[in-house]
C-alpha cells in the first residue's frame, strides 16, 4: 500500500471493494456508495458488473482488501451471497470482512449474518450508517490480523 | 444528429424568447412580497421564485391539442376518445404463474398487457446455467425456450390485446418467440399489436443489461426496425426509454435529453438502413417516468412532444403527422417509493400517476406499494391497477384536454426545460453524437454525479422522504411480501431438459450456422434466422451465445 507505509494499522485508509454479484446491473446504489466511501477516507475498488464469486475473491485477495461490500436489488442474495462465502471459505479467506446491502428482506438478516455477511441495509438507510458499519467491520479484521502477527513474533 | 448550427439555432431562438427579466414580478417582489415578509420579521427573500406571470409565458407558440408542435397532448379530444391503456408490468416465477397472472389483472379491467422478465432472461442466460442459480423468476418470468412463450400467451387473444415486452439485449429473440407463438395460432402478424423495448442506448447509459458492444446490439435493433416496418403496421419496434436512466439517478431534464438524443439516434439509424423516415418513425414510441415533483413531471412529458415534433420537422423533414406526434407509456418512479411505512407508497404513486395523465400519456403502469421490498402481491397489484382507473373514471381529470396549459408556470417551466435540453443535445454532438458519448461514459457520469447529489439531499433533509429521513416510525409491523421460491427454477430447467430431448439437434445446428452467417453479414436481416431458430426450439442462450462468438463482449468505461 502505498500511502499508508508509516502509518499504524489502524491509521492506514480502509480498502473496499464493491461488488454486484450476480445478474443484476442496478448499479445506482454501488456508484453512491464508491463516493461516499471515497469522501470517509476510503479506498474504493469497483470491478464492474457482472463478476463471478470466484472473480469478487480474487479482486479482494489481490487488492488487499478489508471489507468486500456487496450489492444486490434482485433478490438472489440467498443463492449468491452464500456463494461468495463458498469461494472465500474454500480459499480459506480470514482477514476480509463481507457485508451486504440491496433488497433483502427483514426475516433473511440473520440467516446472512450466520454465514458472515453482516449489514444487509435496505433503501433509505443513512449513508454515515453504512459507512460506521464497514469502518467496525474493517478494525475488527484488522484487530484479529494484527493480533495474529503479534502473537507470531 | 450531428449538427451543431441546427441545435445552436434552436438555442438562440429559445432563449430570446425566455424573458430573462419579469417587470411585474420585480415589482411585485419589491412592493408586496418584501414588505410583507418584513412585517413577519422574516429574511427578506427567497432563493426560488415564488410565483410566475403573463411575461413569464413566451407570447403566440402553442395553439390547441393535436396540432403541431402537440405540445398540448397528440390528439384532439384525448382522453374523451380513449383512455389510456392501463396497463400493469408483470411477470414472475415460471411461464404458468406468469399467464394466471396477466389473466388476473385482464379480468380486473386492465387494457394492455406488459410483460417483465427474470435477470437470466434480460442477460440471454439459460435457466440451467450456473450463473442462473436462485435468480430464476425473481424479477420477472422466466423465459427459455418458445416453449415458455407459448404458456406465458395461453388463452389470451393475441390479435386483441397489445403487448408489451421489457426486452433488450436479447429482443431479437424474444420478438422471434412471440412472432412464432402468433404464427402458429394463424395469427396475422399485421394483426399484432404492441411493443418491444428493444432500447439498447439506455442500457448502456443506465440500465446496463447489454451483451455485445453497442454497435451489435444497434444493428440487430436495425434489423428489428426494418422487419417489423415491413410487415408489422401496428407493432413498435423500439420504445425509447428515460425510465431506466432517471431510475439510476437522472434528474427529469437529463432523463429528458438523454431520451429524446437516444431517439435521435435510432432515426439517423433507420434512414441509413435505407428507409424513409415517415416509414418507420411514427411506430418509435417512448418510455417515460413519473416522479414526484408534479409540476416539473407535466412539464417534461409536454417538452418532449414539442421537441420532438419540431426536430423531426425541422431536421429530418418528416411530413406524416404521426412521425411528429410523440407516443409515450408512463411508469410511475420507483425510487421515489419507501421500502418504510409502505402504505404511504399508494399515496405517492397516486400523485405520479396524475402527473402522467395531466402530461397528456398514452399507457401508464403504476407501482406497487409493497414494490420496495418485492415483486407486488396481486392485492397490491389491484390497488395499483385501482388508482388508475379512480383517476380516470372519477375524478373528472379527463374530461379537459391539457388542463395546466396556460399556466403561467407550467408554460414557463416547459419552455425552460426544452431549452436545456437543447444544450444538451448540442453537448452531445461536441462529443461524436450520443454512442460516442456513451462510450466516454459522459451519460452515465452525469447520472451518476445527480444521484449522489440526491443522495446528499437526503442525509441533509433538504429533500424529504416522509418515514424514511422524516416521521419515521420505529413500531412499524412488516406487511405480507410476495415470495419466490426456489420451484420455479426447478421447472424451468426440467422443462428445458424434456424439451432438449424432444427436439431435433440437427436442425438447430444448421438454423444456428445460418444465424451466424446472417450475424457475421452486415446486409443480412437476422430476424428471419431467428424465428427459424426459435420454431426448432433452440435455446435462449444458445442464439445469444451465437451473437457472442461473432461480435464478443461488452466491457463498460470505468466511470469511477
Amino acid at each position: 500500500m502505498v500511502n499508508g507505509k508509516n502509518l499504524k494499522y489502524s491509521e492506514k485508509p480502509i480498502r473496499v471493494l464493491i461488488a454486484k454479484p450476480g445478474i443484476d446491473g442496478h448499479d445506482r446504489g454501488v456508484y453512491v456508495l464508491a463516493r461516499a466511501f471515497r469522501d470517509a477516507g476510503m479506498e474504493v475498488i469497483y470491478p464492474g458488473l457482472l463478476p463471478t464469486p470466484e472473480s469478487i475473491v480474487d479482486a479482494a485477495i489481490d487488492e488487499d482488501v478489508d471489507v468486500i461490500a456487496l450489492s444486490l436489488l434482485n433478490g438472489a442474495h440467498m443463492a449468491v451471497f452464500t456463494k461468495v462465502m463458498k469461494t472465500l471459505n474454500k480459499k480459506k479467506v480470514k482477514d476480509i470482512a463481507v457485508v451486504g446491502g440491496g433488497i433483502i428482506p427483514d426475516e433473511d438478516k440473520p440467516k446472512l449474518e450466520k454465514i458472515g455477511v453482516t449489514g444487509n441495509y435496505g433503501p433509505g438507510t443513512p449513508l454515515s450508517v453504512i459507512i460506521e458499519h464497514v469502518k467496525m467491520r474493517a478494525f475488527a479484521v484488522r484487530n484479529e490480523k494484527w493480533g495474529r502477527k503479534k502473537r507470531a513474533t | 444528429m450531428k449538427d451543431h448550427s441546427f441545435w445552436r439555432k434552436k438555442i438562440e431562438a429559445l432563449s430570446s424568447r425566455i424573458a430573462k427579466n419579469n417587470p411585474t414580478y420585480n415589482k411585485w417582489e419589491r412592493e408586496v412580497l418584501q414588505s410583507w415578509l418584513k412585517s413577519r420579521d422574516k429574511k427578506p427573500g427567497y432563493a426560488h421564485k415564488l410565483t410566475y406571470s403573463a411575461e413569464d409565458v413566451p407570447a403566440g407558440q402553442d395553439n390547441m391539442p393535436g396540432v403541431y408542435p402537440f405540445t398540448r397532448g397528440i390528439y384532439p379530444d384525448m382522453y374523451n376518445g380513449k383512455i389510456w391503456s392501463m396497463r400493469m408490468f408483470s411477470g414472475f416465477g415460471t411461464p404458468e404463474d406468469t399467464n394466471e397472472r396477466l389473466k388476473y389483472l385482464l379480468k380486473q379491467g386492465e387494457t394492455g398487457l406488459s410483460i417483465a422478465f427474470d435477470e437470466p432472461t434480460l442477460y440471454g442466460i439459460n435457466c440451467d446455467d450456473a450463473r442462473a442459480e436462485g435468480e430464476i423468476g425473481r424479477c420477472g418470468v422466466n423465459v427459455t425456450t418458445l416453449k415458455d412463450m407459448e404458456v406465458i400467451f395461453k388463452d389470451i387473444p393475441l390479435e386483441k390485446v397489445s403487448t408489451s415486452m421489457t426486452i433488450n439485449a436479447p429482443a431479437i429473440i424474444l420478438f422471434a418467440m412471440f412472432v412464432s407463438v402468433a404464427q402458429k395460432r394463424g395469427v396475422p402478424l399485421a394483426m399484432l399489436s404492441g411493443t418491444l423495448q428493444a432500447d439498447m442506448l439506455k442500457e448502456y447509459i443506465a440500465q446496463k443489461e447489454w451483451v455485445y458492444p453497442p454497435e451489435a446490439h444497434l444493428r440487430l435493433m436495425r434489423d428489428m426496425m426494418v422487419f417489423s416496418t415491413k410487415k408489422m403496421p401496428k407493432w413498435n419496434h423500439v420504445s425509447v426509454s428515460g425510465y431506466h436512466i432517471r431510475e439510476a439517478g437522472a434528474t427529469a431534464v437529463q432523463e429528458l435529453a438523454f431520451t429524446l438524443a437516444d431517439g435521435f439516434y435510432y432515426i439517423d439509424m433507420g434512414i441509413k438502413a435505407g428507409l424513409d423516415v415517415d416509414e418507420f418513425a411514427p411506430r418509435i414510441s417512448f418510455f417515460f417516468d413519473s416522479s414526484i415533483n408534479m409540476f416539473e413531471e407535466i412539464a417534461k412529458f409536454r417538452a418532449a412532444r414539442r421537441i420532438w415534433a419540431r426536430v423531426l420537422k425541422d431536421k429530418y423533414g418528416a411530413k406524416d403527422p404521426r412521425s411528429l406526434k410523440l407516443r409515450f407509456h408512463t411508469q410511475t418512479s420507483g425510487y421515489t417509493l419507501s421500502w418504510q411505512q409502505p402504505l404511504n407508497n399508494i399515496v405517492r404513486t397516486s400523485l405520479e400517476a396524475l402527473s402522467a395523465v395531466l402530461g397528456g400519456t398514452q399507457s401508464l403502469h403504476t407501482n406497487s406499494y409493497d414494490e420496495a421490498l418485492a415483486l407486488p402481491t396481486e392485492a397490491a397489484a389491484k390497488v395499483a391497477l385501482r388508482t388508475q382507473q379512480i383517476i380516470a373514471e372519477e375524478t373528472g381529470v379527463v374530461d379537459v384536454v391539457d388542463p395546466l396549459g396556460g399556466s403561467y408556470y407550467i408554460e414557463n417551466l416547459t419552455q425552460r426545460m426544452e431549452l436545456e435540453a437543447y444544450r444538451y443535445f448540442d453537448k452531445i454532438d461536441s462529443m461524436g453524437g450520443i454512442l460516442e458519448a456513451i462510450k466516454n461514459g459522459y451519460p452515465q457520469k452525469e447520472i451518476a454525479k445527480s444521484s449522489y447529489e440526491r443522495q446528499t439531499r437526503l442525509e441533509s433533509l433538504e429533500d424529504v422522504m416522509v418515514g424514511v429521513n422524516k416521521y419515521k416510525d420505529d413500531e412499524e409491523k412488516p406487511i405480507n411480501i410476495l415470495r419466490i421460491d426456489r420451484k420455479p427454477e426447478m421447472i424451468q430447467r426440467k422443462r428445458l431438459t424434456s424439451i432438449k430431448r424432444a427436439r431435433d439437434e440437427k436442425k438447430i445446428v444448421a438454423c444456428l450456422k445460418k444465424l451466424r452467417a446472417a450475424m457475421a453479414s452486415d446486409d443480412t436481416n437476422t430476424v428471419p434466422y431467428v424465428i427459424a431458430a426459435v420454431k426448432a426450439y433452440a435455446t435462449l442462450g444458445e442464439i445469444m451465445d451465437v451473437g457472442r462468438e461473432v461480435y464478443g463482449e461488452w466491457k463498460e468505461p470505468k466511470i469511477l
